[in-house]
């Protein structure tokens, strides 16, 4: 066997906090060898990026110190390499690309200079050189009409493209190995699929080898040879990438796999984490019934209220222009939609970004305007409702957003931020009262009350996502809208949410409106389903028809880009 | 952009006629009869009245208020009520001792600070950064008259290397005159400015691109003059631009301390002695500073940062 490209001894990377030190990476090894692609696998925290940093020598010193262990490239311990050598190989001979697209470019720059730039430093090419190259970088990966983009600025460009630019960055100076830090989850599940494609076809080009960062499993079973399951700092399982999708060994590596929504049949509530092992990490059993495949469309409807109606909805912005900035036209997000909700159903509104499912969600609120059409509540047009009627109507319908780390008050404890619906809308009696209720509710989200007198930046992503879903249901609503509620957790994380949401309708009734890019999960959580395309309801039917007999090619794109690395294990041999 | 301009520039008119009017209340309508501060305890009515005449007090109030508004348009301020001067006669020869000293020290103020801020954002958290923060802090503190008298006791009077007072017109005459004040007026600035400064640099040092600018393997010093502080200058350019306006008014006490027969002198002479033509002239021209370098700064804005367009 040939030595490995980069071989991982022993890392330990350890970061002094305030609290003193905190382990990130405990005792891990693994190898890439030459032009092999491994995935990195574990949730947020658990040091996958912290490894990927200490390779690159970017990790913030002297909060980080690295006090065992070794990184071999080439045979060279880059743990020992002096900045300035480590700069000779950073972009050159290994580079890397990171989750956010958005924010990873320098957005004063146009994307072709900050492609060029790493090419004038490592490969001395003039300014003219490096341009060129870098033109023809961005044709390869796949940027429209490379020569004119060169001259654009990041924020001219999708998060696709952007993502494609600093693909095409990294791999700018031919490096030997590409380490790709989530490269995918900030993007929709379409473009996901067309950035993993290229990458796979960039790294059989120029025989690079790949370390490819992720927390869903499902991404890289198409492109990984090895997989590295980190888990709580600790590498839990590595193996072959086909035998860790066929015979996961750790319980955490089964949940992981478990815990995406399959687009055909799932159980009544998704497996879990939690379900495969205990909080010190000791496998459990399964209960039979957890695992059982539940068809939603076999519970015969309790009801035939419809609750919500909408006609003919359309929400449109302005264009402006002229010399005093006048209204010039109107671009229709969302353009005549019509649908029925019954009480205690959910609609999974499904479509990528900017098709307008947000503004339709928001539409329905009255959080923006609608121009015309109609919103038929419990029998009521709310159209043009004002004032105390709105508010009145604000008490029934709630809305939980998409980013659980922007959207809580950071200065205000979550107690505060419970009680703080009930005090505007003069309800739930006295403050004590209040109290109990908020406690009540914490509870039912699955925190403990006693964190109620903490800030919102104590908590995981997670966690504060069930803060918001708590915060929502304070009014005890009838009807919530969730805004891509679980696009921004980790897949093991969004399985608890998602089962909470489902545990929450049936508690209190709700009625949802659940908005996402992701098909699978809307195909799990939606009783009824429609995808949106350019501001209409393109295509609207029950779940299980849309992803066994999709009428319109869209939506079939939509499902093809799922991403496929599904375990191959039945539901029932998980038991 | 050119739409824009133009747009911006119209939007000028009802903001002056909006500042007209209000130095129009403020000095027409409630500071109540100026002539009896002009002519003092012992002035007849008849003298009075004869006053009110000459200074055009008896038209209506219709006609003073366009006379402001057409002076805001012209620039033409009428004559001082103290001096007999024609004002803008007056502007244009005290401007010449306050830009003689602003500008410089402006400057230099400037660029010293900022190069200071760079300096110390790329040796941020270790001694020599917390040291120069701690002299900011301190050179803050200190009281700006403290300085004043200390400069001039020590470096004009001890070591005489400066005239203590005065101005002489012409290069470089004027340079032993206006260098003890500007050399107070950067030690006054350096402070603020490499507090806002260094704090602007280093939010920009932790964001995610510039971890892209370290991965590309570029040193950390390009990193911080190419990259960073390229994106920094955005409200750094705000900061600054919006303080020209003020270098026009000069700077009141320095200008008073040093005797400087500046803008400061005038404008703090004119309120000595209630010369209401003056005071309306300064504060009409300041609007109107403010609101070209408001505009200045905004199209500024467009050249430092490409997401920024105006339509």
């Amino acid at each position: 066997m040939t030595t490995p490209l980069l071989s991982v001894r022993d890392l330990v990377v350890e970061f002094q906090t305030g609290d003193g030190i905190v382990r990130a990476v405990n005792n891990v090894s693994f190898d890439i060898p030459l032009g092999k692609t491994i995935g990195i696998v574990g949730e947020s925290g658990s040091g996958k990026s912290v490894t990927s940093l200490a390779v690159m020598g970017l990790l913030q010193k002297p909060a980080a110190v690295v006090p065992q262990g070794q990184i071999l490239f080439n045979g060279l311990d880059l743990l020992t390499c002096n900045e300035s050598k480590m700069r000779e190989l950073r972009g050159n001979q290994i580079s890397m690309i990171f989750q956010e697209p958005m924010t990873s470019l320098n957005p004063v720059f146009k994307v072709g200079e900050q492609i060029a730039e790493a090419l004038r430093i490592h490969k001395k090419l003039s300014q003219k050189e490096a341009w060129e190259k870098a033109v023809h970088l961005m044709n390869q990966v796949g940027i429209p009409n490379p020569a004119l983009s060169a001259h654009k600025f990041p924020h001219e460009m999708s998060g696709g493209q952007k993502q494609r630019v600093m693909i095409a960055m990294a791999i700018s100076c031919e490096p030997k190995l590409l380490i790709a830090d989530e490269p995918t989850t900030a993007l929709d599940v379409t473009i996901q699929k067309q950035v993993l494609e290229l990458l796979h076809k960039l790294q059989q080009e120029y025989r690079m080898s790949m370390m490819f960062i992720t927390h869903d499993l499902g991404v890289i079973g198409d492109i990984a040879d090895d997989v590295v399951v980190m888990y709580r700092s600790n590498v839990v399982e590595q193996n072959n990438a086909q035998k860790i999708f066929e015979s996961a060994t750790h319980p955490y590596t089964k949940g992981l796999l478990a815990c995406r929504p399959k687009l055909g049949a799932n159980p009544r509530r998704l497996l879990t984490v939690s379900d495969f092992m205990t909080e010190e990490g000791k496998e459990k059993v399964i209960p039979v019934d957890r695992v059982q495949v539940f068809d939603k469309e076999s519970v015969a409807d309790k009801t035939d209220h419809v609750l919500l109606e909408v006609k003919n909805l359309v929400t449109q912005f302005p264009i402006k222009g002229g010399l005093f900035g006048g209204t010039v036209d109107h671009f229709k997000a969302v353009n005549d939609v019509s649908f029925k909700i019954k009480k205690g159903k959910t609609l999974g509104l499904v479509g990528e970004s900017g098709c307008g499912k947000t503004t339709l969600g928001r539409s329905i609120l009255r959080l923006v305007e609608p121009a015309s059409g109609n919103i038929i509540y419990d029998g009521k047009d709310i159209t043009h409702v004002k004032h105390e009627e709105l508010r009145q109507l604000r008490k029934k319908m709630q809305i939980i957003f998409q980013d659980p780390y922007s959207s809580l008050n950071p200065r205000m404890t979550i107690a505060d931020i419970l009680v703080e619906p009930l005090i505007i809308h003069n309800e739930g009696g006295t403050k004590a009262q209040r109290f109990e209720m908020a406690r009540a509710l914490i509870e039912k989200v699955g925190l403990k009350s006693n964190q109620m007198n903490r800030y919102p930046h104590e908590f995981s992503g997670g966690q504060r996502q069930r803060i918001c879903i708590a915060r929502a249901l304070m009014l005890r609503p009838e009807f919530v809208i969730c805004d891509e509620s679980v696009s921004a957790l980790d897949v093991s994380i969004q399985a608890q949410v998602l089962n909470l949401l489902l545990d929450l309708q049936e508690e209190f009734g709700l009625t949802y409106v659940f908005i996402s890019h992701d098909l699978s999960v809307v195909n799990f959580i939606a009783d009824e389903v429609g995808v949106m395309y350019a501001g209409k309801i393109i295509e609207m039917d029950k779940a299980s028809n849309i992803y066994k007999g999709a009428k319109e090619e869209y939506t079939r794109t939509l499902l093809s880009a799922i991403p496929r690395g599904e375990t191959k294990q039945s539901l029932a041999s998980l038991v | 952009m050119t739409k824009y301009i133009i747009r911006r520039l119209l939007y000028m008119i009802p903001v002056l006629l909006g500042v007209s009017l209000i130095i129009f209340v403020l000095f027409n309508v409630v500071s109540g009869d100026p002539t009896a501060v002009l002519l003092g305890k012992n002035a007849t009515a008849r003298q009075m009245a004869d006053l009110r005449e000459q200074l055009g007090l008896n038209k209506s109030l219709f006609s003073q208020y366009l006379d402001i508004v057409k002076s805001a348009f012209t620039f033409d301020f009428g004559y001082s009520w103290a001096t007999k001067q024609e004002i803008s006669q007056m502007i244009w020869q005290g401007a010449y001792p306050s830009l003689c000293l602003s500008i410089p020290a402006f400057v230099i103020s400037t660029v010293v600070s900022l190069l200071i801020s760079v300096f110390v954002a790329y040796y941020r958290g270790k001694g020599i950064d917390l040291f120069v923060r701690v002299c900011c802090i301190a050179g803050m503190s200190i009281s700006a008259l403290a300085y004043i008298l200390f400069f001039q006791w020590f470096f004009a009077y001890k070591l005489g290397w400066f005239e203590i007072s005065g101005f002489e017109e012409g290069f470089p005459n004027f340079i032993s005159y206006i260098a003890l004040p500007a050399i107070i007026w950067i030690v006054l600035s350096i402070g603020p400015d490499v507090r806002f400064f260094r704090t602007v640099i280093l939010d920009e040092i932790y964001q995610d691109y510039v971890r892209t600018a370290r991965s590309k393997g570029l040193s950390e010093i390009t990193i911080l003059l190419h990259h960073v502080l390229r994106n920094a200058m955005i409200p750094i350019i705000t900061y600054v631009v919006i303080q020209i306006p003020s270098l026009i008014l000069g700077a009141l006490l320095l200008e008073n301390f040093f005797s400087i027969p500046g803008l400061g002198g005038m404008t703090l002479n004119a309120l000595n002695s209630s010369d209401f033509p003056v005071m309306k002239a300064m504060a009409i021209i300041s609007s109107v500073g403010y609101i070209i370098f408001g505009l200045i700064s905004d199209i500024l804005y467009t050249v430092a940062d490409p997401r920024i367009k105006f339509k």
